[in-house]
């Protein structure tokens, strides 16, 4: 195979040596023994790594295959950007149904981590809208389709049960090409939940303000977003951070001051603009390789989900990185739904808190300690973010563990798959 | 209506070339050895808003072909169009054990597209429009120890490129010689190489060199005072470098 490469996940903070091998066609790739794969690396930890072994990048299959325009079924190659799927079908009338934070990543990884949009608490989960999965098991092509356990098993199953090799997804109506974006200043954490309990729109999202603290502890900004139809400006040329940055970048004067400005930015009485698209679903994705912002040594983003009844565990939980001055200006809160597709699909209803970290040892302390709080408070952490949690913390937070368990050691029984986040977490072991 | 017609269409830098041209409603006519790579990428483009695709097998080393379709060419309506994509590139190490790979390497890279361009000046000429995009490289620059046949090769099709740009240029036709450094294919899987573009960045400076009709492009852009600066290096000097 080829020579050795290091590579990272989008966190940077962990890495991973071997060889990775990027195949344009799929007869490269069925000349390859089972080797598990990734897409754009845009999941933040070790989920797209595999230390020692070798991996396949699978960005090289990005084509679209078939379009239905009766039912809005879309087949594409795994490695097809969400993103491209939504600039090239909106202008239809259609846009997928569940889009992830960035349009980056790539079909194959919005499955494999069963990833949630802005619309979650009305659509459920990406896996929700795919009709069919075509997998490459151990050199056999084989088809996945809703109900099964195998269809449960790969959706949000991390890559272990194959190589996914194209998906059908029935992408949604939609009327229009851009977004009525509603922002309204939450002024603190109670006003910041109750605002988003209250929302009816298609789309919300909260940003918050991580270094607030005292009574204004926990506000932000709720965004609350409809698909429209007008003329906007188009998005200006993208930026691109060229080289890792200095430390102080994102020290906490600097944070601290650039949340005060971005929260005063939105007027007290809040206002309904028109934004294009892209600067509302992938807001970041204006800045290429905005990860680098964070330096060599990378960064972290903990994320968790907790019942609706845990919210007042999840204020403590606010409150404490709050006070630590670790926070950065990226920072998530959302209501989710009850929708998943997966045994190891990560919504529950409830709250999600997202939050970014540059990688220091205080930060790590940091979120070792809220990753107990969640356990404690009947969350959940999620595979795409982690990079640090204890194998038997986190499998206590997936009830299906031994549904997934059980098909994966039929898919795979070799362990030919394994990255170095089943290794770490040991989730395929009882 | 502009037709474009891609030789090379499966290969990796091809691709996002591909669907510019898509997005922009273009005719394409996929030329390329993979019927079944081209069926896939045909479907791809037709749902990324090509006007019309086909897909034509083409083997550069088959000459015996190329009659066919520049008649077939000949014929189309609308602007004509040309962007030639083909090349291998074997190991060097592999070409010093067998030397009699050369043939291949200046077939793929040269000899053949340049056939077939000749073919076409004629057609095109008669045109009075369009344009032809020749896909070199960098390596082509200077030949250096470690990919030194395939860089002959490549200079000879970049010398080539400006002789027909030259001829064509006088009679509307636009002939761009586009020189990428290293790009993120398969061709240079597993490399360590600096300054690697990805294909979308190479096609979008193939797009803009289009538009502004560059006569050499290279790209990513960087390569143009890289390359400036290592023909400037005296031989003497030159010779005992490994880069």
């Amino acid at each position: 195979m080829t020579k050795d490469t290091h590579y990272t996940g989008w966190g940077r903070a962990l890495r991973a040596k071997g060889p990775v091998a990027r195949p344009e066609k799929l007869r490269h790739l069925a000349e390859l023994p089972p080797t598990p794969a990734f897409g754009m690396r845009r999941s933040y930890g070790d989920a797209p790594l595999n230390s020692g072994g070798a991996m396949v990048d699978m960005s090289g299959f990005d084509r679209f295959l078939a379009f239905d325009p009766e039912t809005g079924c879309l087949t594409v190659e795994a490695g097809a950007r969400i993103g491209d799927v939504a600039t090239a079908f909106v202008p239809q009338g259609w846009i997928p149904a569940v889009m992830p934070g960035t349009g980056f990543a790539t079909v194959g990884g919005c499955i494999a981590q069963d990833v949630h949009g802005k619309n979650h608490h009305h659509v459920g989960s990406f896996g929700a809208h795919v009709t069919e999965i075509v997998l490459l098991q151990n050199g056999v092509e084989l088809t996945a389709t809703p109900g099964t356990a195998l269809f449960q098993a790969t959706v949000g199953g991390l890559g272990q049960t194959g190589v996914i090799l194209r998906a059908t997804l029935r992408l949604k109506r939609c009327d229009g090409n851009l977004m009525l974006v509603t922002e309204r200043r939450a002024r603190n954490w109670e006003e910041h939940l109750a605002f988003l309990d209250a929302s009816e729109a298609s789309y919300t999202v909260g940003w918050i303000d991580a270094t607030a603290t005292g009574p204004a502890m926990g506000r932000g900004i709720v965004e609350e977003g409809e698909i429209g139809k007008g003329l906007v400006k188009e998005r200006k040329r993208t930026a691109k951070v060229p080289l890792d940055a200095p430390h102080f970048a994102l020290s906490s004067p600097v944070v601290r001051a650039f949340n005060q400005a971005y929260y005063h930015r939105v007027p007290a009485h809040g206002r309904t603009i028109a934004r294009p698209m892209a600067d509302f679903f992938f807001p970041l994705d204006k800045i290429h390789d905005w990860n680098r912002l964070y330096g060599r040594r990378g960064f972290h983003q903990f994320q968790c989900v907790v019942p609706l009844s845990s919210a007042r565990a999840l204020r403590a939980m606010m409150e404490r990185i709050s006070t630590s001055g670790l926070a950065s200006p990226l920072a998530v809160l959302k209501r989710m739904g009850a929708g998943r597709a997966g045994y190891l699909s990560f919504p529950m209803e409830g709250y999600t808190l997202a939050i970014d970290f540059p990688n220091r040892a205080a930060a790590r302390d940091l979120i070792r300690t809220l990753e107990i709080e969640t356990a404690e408070a009947g969350g959940r952490l999620y595979f795409a973010k982690d990079a640090l949690a204890e194998g038997a913390r986190i499998r206590t937070m997936y009830p299906e563990l031994n549904l997934w368990q059980e098909e994966v050691a039929r898919a795979d029984p070799t362990g030919a798959y394994q990255t170095d986040l089943v290794r770490r977490l040991n989730l395929r072991s009882a | 209506m502009q037709n474009w017609i891609v030789l090379g269409a499966t290969s990796g830098m091809a691709r996002p070339f591909l669907r510019r041209l898509a997005i922009d409603g273009a005719r394409l006519m996929l030329a390329g050895r993979d019927m079944e790579e081209l069926e896939t990428l045909a479907k791809d483009c037709k749902l990324r808003g090509a006007a019309e695709v086909e897909v034509i097998a083409f083997n550069i080393r088959d000459t015996a072909a190329f009659p066919a379709l520049i008649d077939k060419l000949a014929a189309t309506q609308g602007v004509l169009n040309l962007a030639c994509f083909v090349g291998t590139m074997p190991e060097q190490s592999a070409i010093d054990a067998d030397p009699m790979l050369i043939d291949e390497v200046v077939t793929d890279n040269f000899t053949g597209p340049a056939k077939f361009l000749s073919l076409l000046a004629p057609v095109m000429e008669a045109r009075g429009e369009g344009v032809i995009v020749g896909v070199g490289s960098v390596a082509g620059d200077r030949g250096r120890v470690g990919n030194y046949v395939y860089g002959a090769a490549k200079a000879g099709f970049a010398t080539y490129l400006s002789g027909l740009r030259n001829r064509l240029g006088r009679k509307g036709v636009h002939v761009m010689t586009v020189k990428p450094g290293p790009v993120e294919t398969r061709m240079t899987e597993g490399m360590k190489l600096p300054f690697m573009a990805k294909p979308e960045q190479v096609a979008e400076d193939i797009m803009g060199g289009i538009e502004r009709r560059a006569n050499v492009l290279y790209t990513a852009r960087i390569w143009y005072f890289i390359m400036m600066v290592i023909r400037a290096i005296p031989e003497p000097i030159f010779k005992k470098m490994s880069i």
